[in-house]
């Protein structure tokens, strides 16, 4: 067994959850793994029967969602203005005269978080300055994260020392996709040590790996290398979040949990862009993980136009009539 | 509530769907609901309450059926039944496409009267019971559409009568009605007296969608009137879903009326999970499998059999998943479970769970619902349950899960086949081999690989053992509301012949060697228990030879041989067919001499008497040919996946033959039951039984295995008697006497055989499409349909 990423890491910045300190690369779990496609799929199908949210609790949970988005812009033509036009709506999400309405005006509604590359961590951070929120910047060479290794880890270092208080980084599908277990957990462990204090959200490019049973093993042998979060997609695979590939790596998180007692978050990224299907994925946390992975702690939501369909089922919430996009600011 | 309440809790809050539709079309019939008899809304003499699970609160009044009421009905059905019938299959393919789309039109109508009056969710009754419904008229829609050429040389069976259950009331009037409609019967329907208003719905929309007068007949009422409809002699046919005590006693109303006979009972189904199954998935299942309609499903996966080394896990992961289920008003579209559907059900439900806590089970149940009135249950696990415990072998019908655990497969199999109920099973294992290896050996009718509770109108539903008999939905549904026209036209056999005295005959010479003709058990030639003899005359008097006087424990040492026998059903259907080649060359090597020895007995000519061995070594010929090719079906339901119609062997069936041709009719009834694999213990014909006995040395010369046939001479109505009641029996054929058809389908119903009877009808048995084919597998048989959904 090669040495073990142990990280001192137990601080305020996880909601005082204790820090996923990995545990060694263990194969015989792996192997272990099962699932059942035809039955993960009859889970998926059945749950918008079973679970609804209506009315007030529909608004507040959509009102938590926001709380969870990982506001985001990751295209060529990003430039620092652009990227602060989408921290200003980080801070404000959702028009004042909304909140006062629905009564919660006191509650300081932001994202989650902001998430930029590399180049445009400095300039975030600046924007955000005293609002609470943090810069994620992705990283390893996102979204193929074919560079060198070694380039990887300056990346996420150059990327930290600017501010950046999580890291998204890129596996190499490669590993995961001729089961090299040992290489994947080696790279994921030096990831997570590069990262420092910063957290690190391991994106699995589900739609790359293509099989459930693919995907679980992924997630399960970076939570063992230590993520802290682990995520669905770069948003760039022909296919990113479902909820079919989200209950597989919620499963694993509990599974994981079982072995270890830490409690690792998770982040669907990518095509997530009405708010009734933000809905479903919080259904499905709650469901599968519990009450406690609805709180941006263990609960992300990598997306840029979803936050604007909410802001509409807020209004139409608040005056019963359906809204329009141009009634709410631009992020 | 506030938004500010549900940000902080994140708790789901109420989304309850409307039931204005609903209580709106309830409050127009505020005077109480009618019988719906030939077209007309008919009113009871009386009327009775039905209550709504959730509250306890009346609901509506119905009419309570008498049996004037049934009798109405019933001459209804019989007047419009020619019509219909004439109307032909693509005429009637309209009219149940038309239902079809009429369900589908008023389907949330249909979902929330149902939810109401059952207590089952809204989300269950919307996303399946009513969709279902739909597709099973429209796929009987298709079967009428092609009657005429796939089931050229059948007729419809009459005016049907149908006793539906509580359960899924109106799923299970689709699955009765749609296939009944579709081949041209008429039916008479009595609803649950619980849950009678869907169908209410129903034929107040059919009669305005123009349904002919007396097609379809609804008359409510409670046990009494659906006794009467039982019992009315003007009824053909009675297809019943419902408990197996009840299903016992129609049996026993029944039988000897020449009323023909499904029956879809009670189960105590498996719930198998290997330790190389995706756990969560089976978990997920197990919600499906046993809290789906608060348990109150024939084919719940009731008993959860678990391998040891994982079961510790599975259940505290069980019990986690348990703790999210959400019990609550069923129209709340967040809930998993509704109520229960009556007071009785539930304390039905509690006592059984409390005699399960007494016997050492350890009992843990999920958050009940909160501050409801109506009949409420919350999901149950009773674990530290053994087979020998009384909740491991009652069917609860209720949400409670009983679970054991097995260390092998083997282990699985027998625990999971340890129960007198056969209706389904699921089995878990992501080893294609192990599961596929394991569904075909377990006794159920259903089976579900990686998957639970999966129907379709494509795939036959139905049980082995006490689970019942008969189909619903697909091809081998189709069959069970049919019948063929060459059995319509047999008449009945006219009174045998008085025996002649015997006449001594004085002895000339040398004395022939004497043959003395034993009983055939388990590949032996065997004395009879009693060692008493029958004497064999010929129709003049004369002494012909004598057989054994069989009695209740030669049957006793005939079946365990059989039982014994199982290789056979198990053996290729290639083996099978060379074996029943081989018996027709060892009988055509000696057919001179089974000529001489049918027409002593019989006095036939002797061109006759060889015509019946030419005819009988044809008809092995047709069963060997039979043997491989009366194949299964693989049925397309609307899923990835496949679900396989398997046709199985019976296993051990009883066939007591007819006097007219005592080798042909012999050879016409063994034949196709053992080249399907199944093990026989014959009666040879009564009067005539030397054809029979002497075939013994001809099945001892073409390797036949041992117990496979069993040959057991001796007084009919006796051996019938002794055969019917034997619980290890699991079908009874009965060909030569109506007393003996009644007898056979009276006293079988203790383990519910399959009987096949000629209620004294005789059968020309040189006529082929009377006495071979297809129609006599069919009875060889039962369909059990494997789901194999597929996918990475």
């Amino acid at each position: 067994m090669s040495g073990v990423a142990i990280l001192p890491l137990n601080k305020p910045g996880h909601n005082g959850l204790p820090r996923n300190a990995g545990m060694p690369l263990a194969l015989d779990l792996i192997d272990d793994i099962r699932l059942n496609f035809p039955a993960a799929e009859r889970r998926i199908a059945a749950l918008p029967g079973r679970r609804t949210v209506k009315k007030d609790a529909q608004a507040a949970w959509l009102l938590k969602a926001i709380t969870c988005i990982d506001l985001t812009t990751l295209a060529g033509d990003d430039t620092p203005e652009r990227v602060r036009r989408l921290c200003a709506k980080a801070i404000n999400p959702v028009r004042p005269d909304l909140l006062e309405a629905l009564g919660m005006a006191d509650r300081h509604i932001t994202t989650g978080a902001v998430c930029v590359y590399h180049r445009f961590v400095a300039t975030a951070v600046e924007a955000l300055r005293g609002s609470g929120i943090p810069v994620a910047a992705v990283s390893t060479g996102f979204p193929a994260g074919l560079v060198p290794h070694d380039v990887k880890l300056r990346e996420i270092e150059a990327s930290v020392a600017d501010g950046a208080k999580e890291i998204d980084i890129v596996i190499t599908r490669e590993y995961a996709l001729t089961q090299n277990w040992q290489a994947l957990y080696d790279e994921m462990r030096d990831f997570r040590a590069a990262c420092g204090d910063a957290h690190v959200k391991a994106i699995l490019a589900t739609g790359d790996l293509k099989t459930l049973r693919n995907v679980a093993k992924a997630a399960m042998v970076c939570m063992m290398a230590g993520a802290d979060f682990i995520k669905t997609s770069t948003g760039k695979e022909a296919v990113n979040a479902t909820l079919l590939v989200t209950l597989a790596m919620l499963r694993m998180i509990r599974s994981y949990q079982d072995q270890t007692g830490f409690k690792v978050g998770f982040k669907p990224a990518g095509g997530i862009s009405a708010a009734k299907d933000i809905l479903n994925y919080q259904i499905l946390m709650k469901e599968e993980l519990g009450r406690e992975w609805l709180e941006p702690d263990l609960f992300r939501i990598g997306a840029s136009s979803l936050l604007a369909d909410i802001e509409r089922q807020l209004e139409h919430h608040v005056t019963g009539r359906y809204s329009a996009f141009n009634r709410h600011a631009a992020g | 509530m506030s938004v500010a309440h549900y940000f902080d809790t994140m708790d789901y809050g109420p989304a309850p769907e409307s039931d204005a539709e609903a209580r709106a079309w309830l409050a127009r019939h505020d005077k109480g609901f009618r019988h719906f008899i030939g077209g007309e809304w008919v009113n009871g003499r009386s009327h009775f309450d039905t209550l709504e699970p959730a509250t306890g609160k009346v609901l509506a009044k119905l009419s309570q059926g008498s049996g004037g009421d049934i009798d109405a009905a019933v001459k209804a059905a019989r007047k419009a039944q020619a019509g219909w019938a004439r109307l032909g299959g693509h005429g009637r393919a309209r009219y149940l496409y038309a239902l079809a789309r009429l369900i589908q039109r008023h389907a949330r109508l249909f979902a929330v009267i149902e939810s109401l009056d059952n207590g089952k969710t809204v989300r269950e009754t919307r996303d399946l019971d009513v969709p279902l419904a739909a597709r099973h008229f429209y796929h009987h829609a298709g079967w009428a559409q092609l009657q005429e050429s796939e089931f050229a040389g059948y007729q419809p069976v009459g005016v049907v009568g149908q006793v539906i259950p509580w359960n899924f009331p109106f799923l299970m009037l689709a699955w009765k009605v749609a296939p009944a409609l579709a081949f041209g019967n008429t039916v008479v329907l009595k609803p649950a007296e619980f849950t009678s208003l869907s169908a209410l719905l129903f034929a107040e929309l059919a009669g305005q969608a123009g349904l002919p007068p007396g097609v379809l007949n609804i008359v409510t009422g409670d046990g009494e009137t659906g006794a009467a409809l039982v019992k009315h002699k003007d009824v053909d046919k009675i297809a019943f879903t419902g408990s197996t005590e009840v299903g016992r006693i129609i049996r026993r109303e029944t039988a000897g009326t020449g009323k023909s006979l499904t029956l879809e009972l009670g189960g105590k189904s498996p719930y198998i999970v290997f330790d190389d199954a995706d756990i969560d998935g089976a978990i997920e299942g197990l919600v499906d499998a046993i809290w789906f309609n608060q348990g109150q499903v024939c084919c719940a996966g009731s008993r959860l059999l678990v391998q040891e080394g994982i079961a510790e896990s599975f259940f505290a992961r069980l019990k986690a998943r348990m703790s999210k289920l959400r019990v609550g008003h069923p129209l709340d579209k967040a809930m998993d479970m509704g109520a229960i559907v009556d007071k009785v059900q539930l304390e039905r439900i509690e006592s059984l769970v409390k005699q399960g806590i007494a016997e050492g089970a350890i009992c843990h149940q999920s958050p009940g619902a909160a501050g409801d009135k109506g009949f409420f249950y919350p999901p149950t696990l009773l674990t530290n349950v053994h087979p020998a415990s009384t909740v491991a072998r009652e069917e609860i019908f209720g949400p409670v899960l009983v679970a054991m655990t097995f260390r092998t497969p083997d282990e699985a199999v027998m625990l999971a086949n340890n129960t007198r109920y056969g209706l389904a099973a699921s089995v878990w294992s992501e080893t294609i081999g192990l599961a596929l290896d394991i569904a075909p050996k377990l006794q159920a009718g259903v089976v579900w690989v990686n998957s639970t509770n999966l129907f379709d109108a494509s795939a036959g539903f139905g049980g082995y053992r006490e689970s019942g008999f008969g189909r619903e939905g697909g091809r081998e549904g189709a069959c069970e509301y049919l019948k063929p026209v060459a059995w319509a036209k047999r008449k009945p056999r006219g009174a045998a012949k008085p025996l002649p005295a015997l006449k001594a005959k004085p002895g000339a010479g040398v004395p022939l060697i004497d043959r003395t003709a034993k009983l055939f058990i388990g590949g032996k030639q065997a004395r009879p228990d009693g060692n008493y003899s029958r004497p064999v005359l010929s129709p003049k008097g004369e002494l012909l030879g004598e057989v054994g006087e069989g009695n209740r424990k030669d049957i006793r040492n005939a079946v365990a041989a059989a039982r014994g026998a199982e290789a056979w059903s198990k053996a290729t259907a290639h083996n099978r067919a060379q074996i029943l080649y081989y018996i027709a060359e060892n009988l055509s090597g000696r057919r001179d001499e089974f000529a001489t020895r049918i027409a002593a007995m019989t006095g036939a000519r002797r061109t006759a008497a060889l015509a019946e061995v030419d005819a009988a070594i044809k008809r092995l010929f047709t069963y060997g040919a039979w043997a491989d090719k009366f194949e299964g079906d693989i049925h397309t339901p609307p899923l990835r996946g496949l679900a396989l119609a398997l046709k199985e062997p019976i296993g051990v069936v009883g066939v007591i033959c007819p006097d007219e041709a005592p080798l042909l009719g012999f050879i016409s009834l063994v034949a196709p039951l053992i080249a399907m694999g199944n093990r026989v213990i014959a009666v040879p014909s009564e009067r005539h039984p030397l054809a029979a006995t002497d075939f013994y040395t001809v099945l001892e010369t073409s390797d036949v295995p041992a117990g496979v046939v069993n040959i057991v001479t001796g007084d009919r109505q006796s051996l019938v008697k002794t055969l019917a009641e034997h619980d290890d029996v699991d079908a009874l054929w009965v060909f030569g006497s109506d007393k003996a058809s009644a007898d056979a389908e009276r006293l079988s119903a203790s383990n519910l055989k399959r009987t096949l009877v000629d209620h004294g009808l005789a059968t020309d048995w040189f006529d082929a499409s009377q006495a071979e084919g297809p129609v006599y597998l069919r009875h060889a048989t039962q369909v059990k349909n494997v789901w194999i959904p597929y996918g990475e």
